[in-house]
């Protein structure tokens, strides 16, 4: 039996908290976004395809995705030195990962697409916003690719699954706390980042990527409305 | 099985990952694919239902360089053996010195008496490699340095629209502001006439690029202009294909290019102009890039 | 620099009208909000144009500078982020966004728009540091002007928070506002050949010749300069420039109390 009976801000054990996704806000990007799912707020910025330097690492057979994230400084609780950091980078990294697999950039050897994601605010399930809002701008810059990556993070809070843990909840101390950030491709349920913070046993964390995947299904059809919101103004 | 179901209508604007039709009776065209039973959108584009295919004018993207397309390059390097040209894309573009011009270039002449650095050029794409390494030539009806102007960025995938057909709503542009409006497919534009007129025609192509999938835009755009300049705009197909026009032509190309010429002429140091006889028959060979000077 | 772009800015700003419509001395349509971002002691966004700004407060406490032992510390950064222009690259700050840090610095700095003394909470051992972050969102030229203006924006907005036992209670904001008593305008002015113009978009900003910020307060005093680009400036120019920019400062004041009601 769990203690976690009802969340700390009384949302349902599977609701995400409000989220707003818009797109085409930057606009010196080739491609752009803005994703907001409570207090977290991400803008994503596509650059590319362009050209690659230092020219060594440049693929004659396919483009290449690069992905920079980074929190401003007023982002947390205390202010963060500006700068990569060892955190920074690993998110950055595991980013490319998540959305590497739907993208197709054998149309542009030689070339790269650079992908810039900044936290104006965070509040928990920041690297998930940045993928998702990632995923947006690069549909906004005309980049081939199969599918949306939707991205939310899935908790065990005391053996209950919830979904989308904010700030308050990560930081329970009198319960065991697993935080797990999944990112799915919605029309093949394939999982393209999977971490954990926390203990859980197989089966609770089975259960929770199962609880989860409808949630960024929705996700996915929040994401392709911002890109068509973009055009039905026009 | 899956019902037979077309799910978008045509001109509709779909996303990635978008479930176009579910059965087996819809073929993917390009800017689809099929997953399953579904034909799935794989950019953001505007969706064309033909017959049982569906696919997808893009959108957004930037310019990928097409053999034939007319472009509007800018000189960001002078080479020994010619320019690199930025073509508002990933990849320059090389003009060399045979293509330059009509006249006889000699040998160890200076060259920046033909071009210069930040030069606009209006050339033309005569080969891309597998690698994207491209050749324009500036040899040909209306190709020449464009002097003077103002240089506008537009959406690659908004030209047809800003030519027109035929080039009826660039002309139409051109005469209503008695601007000169060059617009290369590779998204770049160049006007030049006076301030206020050159004011006028960069609106009314920014105009035509917000709207470029609303209906009746040829009369909003004539409405515009004669509102901005208060003389009466008439709307005319040209009957000529004078030199200005040339460019303005869509499609103009060779649908079945089969054999891609994998060589660049771009030669590294060297001067030597490949005669087609001497065409080797071998696989295609890879040459290295002139490395720019940083 | 490119010649040609340069002789034809030139050429349109001869009759008075820039390559976006505007007038000479006109600033872009600006919008200014606060208290955009919780996470921030103090915050502001501000657009120009195409030019959007977030500016970010936070508070800590520290030691004061052995030389100003009664009063708070202050500094200001700003990043010239990757996300917001194809130009800017990734990697460690360049020199353009650190004197952009540091002419908004400056202008905050000498024009005392915060009360420093007003931050000591014990002399000698412990005041109050106030950290400003100006982060452009979308690159458009003219980001020392909007970047200021969001900084004073968000030091309005700011509020102290709590300490206890000499350190800040996490997420624990009061009611009192951070001792702001003056505002400092800048206001940057570019001359392009024989033409000055305000408000530069970032085409503008690559064929300027020289450029003169100058940092205004609300009885017209100035309290800081910076003159940048690669051409020198006359005496004449420097008069002029300084007559615009005092000018322009009205506007620019009025707008932002206006936002800040």
């Amino acid at each position: 039996m769990t203690k976690y009976t009802k969340r700390l801000d009384n949302r349902g054990m599977e609701e995400t908290r409000p989220i707003e996704a818009k797109a085409g806000v930057i606009k010196k990007a080739d491609g752009s976004a803005y994703f907001r799912i409570g207090k977290t707020t991400a803008f994503a910025a596509v650059y590319g395809p362009r050209e690659l330097n230092p020219r060594h690492m440049q693929n004659p057979k396919t483009g290449i995705l690069r992905c920079n994230y980074n929190m401003m400084p007023f982002s947390g609780t205390e202010r963060i030195r500006p700068g990569p950091s060892r955190r920074s980078k690993e998110i950055s990294m595991v980013t490319e990962k998540a959305l590497q697999p739907v993208v197709n950039l054998e149309d542009y050897p030689n070339a790269v697409v650079d992908v810039f994601i900044e936290l104006i605010e965070t509040d928990a399930g920041s690297r998930c916003a940045g993928i998702c809002a990632a995923s947006i701008a690069l549909a906004d810059a005309g980049i081939t690719m199969k599918d949306m990556v939707a991205a939310v993070s899935a908790g065990i809070i005391d053996h209950q699954s919830v979904v989308d843990l904010d700030g308050e909840e990560e930081h329970i101390d009198e319960m065991d706390v697993a935080d797990i950030p999944i990112a799915m491709v919605p029309s093949t349920e394939e999982i393209t980042l999977l971490q954990m913070d926390g203990k859980a046993t197989r089966e609770e964390l089975l259960k929770s990527i199962d609880k989860v995947k409808p949630v960024l299904k929705n996700i996915a059809e929040i994401q392709r409305k911002a890109l068509k919101e973009k055009y039905r103004s026009e | 099985m899956t019902e037979e179901n077309l799910l978008v209508k045509d001109k509709e604007v779909v996303v990635p990952g978008e479930v176009l039709a579910t059965g087996m009776s819809y073929l993917p065209g390009s800017g689809t694919y099929r997953l399953n039973e579904n034909v799935i959108a794989n950019r953001l584009g505007l969706l064309v239902i033909d017959g049982k295919v569906l696919k997808t004018l893009p959108l957004a993207g930037r310019y990928l360089p097409k053999k034939y397309d007319v472009v509007i390059g800018k000189v960001i390097d002078i080479l020994m053996s010619g320019w690199r040209l930025e073509i508002n894309s990933p990849y320059s573009a090389v003009l060399p010195l045979k293509d330059a011009t009509f006249s006889y270039i000699a040998k160890g002449a200076d060259l920046t008496k033909y071009f210069e650095l930040d030069d606009n050029i209006l050339a033309k794409i005569t080969n891309v490699t597998s690698q994207n390494l491209v050749d324009v030539t500036c040899k040909g009806p209306g190709l020449q340095k464009l002097k003077g102007g103002r240089i506008l960025f537009v959406n690659t995938h908004k030209v047809p629209r800003i030519i027109g057909k035929k080039g009826s709503m660039v002309s139409m542009i051109k005469k209503a502001t008695d601007c000169r409006v060059v617009v290369g497919q590779n998204g770049v534009a160049w006007i030049s006439g006076t301030p206020e007129s050159e004011l006028i025609a960069v609106n009314a192509i920014k105009m035509i690029e917000e709207k470029s999938h609303i209906s009746g835009l040829t009369d909003k755009i004539k409405e515009f202009l004669e509102k901005a300049t208060g003389k009466t705009v008439e709307i005319e197909i040209p009957a000529d294909s004078g030199p200005d026009n040339e460019f303005a032509i869509e499609e103009e190309h060779h649908e079945h290019e089969e054999h891609r010429d994998e060589r660049s002429y771009e030669r590294h140091g060297e001067r030597r102009y490949e005669h087609r006889e001497y065409r080797s028959r071998g696989p295609p060979r890879e040459y290295r890039r002139y490395e720019r000077k940083e | 620099m490119n010649e040609e772009l340069k002789a034809h800015v030139n050429e349109t700003l001869k009759q008075g009208i820039r390559l976006d419509g505007r007038k000479k001395e006109e600033y872009r349509n600006i919008e200014i909000q606060t208290g955009i971002v919780a996470t921030a002691e103090g915050s502001a966004m501000v657009k120009c144009g195409d030019t959007q700004v977030i500016a970010g407060i936070k508070l800590e406490v520290g030691e004061p500078y052995p030389d100003s032992q009664e009063d708070g510390v202050m500094m200001v950064g700003t990043e010239l982020l990757p996300l917001s222009n194809p130009a800017f690259e990734s990697g460690p700050p360049r020199i353009d966004s650190i004197e952009i840090a540091r002419v908004i610095d400056r202008g905050i700095r000498e024009g005392k728009a915060i009360d420093t003394k007003k931050l000591c909470i014990r002399k000698g051992e412990l005041v109050w540091t106030v950290l400003i972050d100006v982060m452009p969102i979308n690159y458009d030229g003219n980001l020392i002007d909007i970047g200021g203006l969001a900084a004073l924006a968000a030091l309005k907005d700011a509020k102290m928070l709590e300490i206890k036992n000499d350190k800040v209670v996490i997420g624990k904001r009061t009611d009192e506002p951070l001792p702001v008593v003056s505002m400092p305008i800048p206001v940057t002015v570019l001359k392009i050949g024989d033409n000055l113009i305000i408000d530069p978009t970032d085409a503008e900003e690559d064929v300027l010749d020289a450029r003169l910020t100058v940092s205004v307060l609300d009885d017209d005093t100035l309290c800081a300069m910076q003159k940048g680009g690669n051409a020198s400036l006359t005496t004449k120019d420097i008069n002029e420039m300084i007559e615009l920019a005092i000018k322009k400062s009205h506007e620019i004041r009025k707008k932002l109390k206006e936002a800040l009601k």
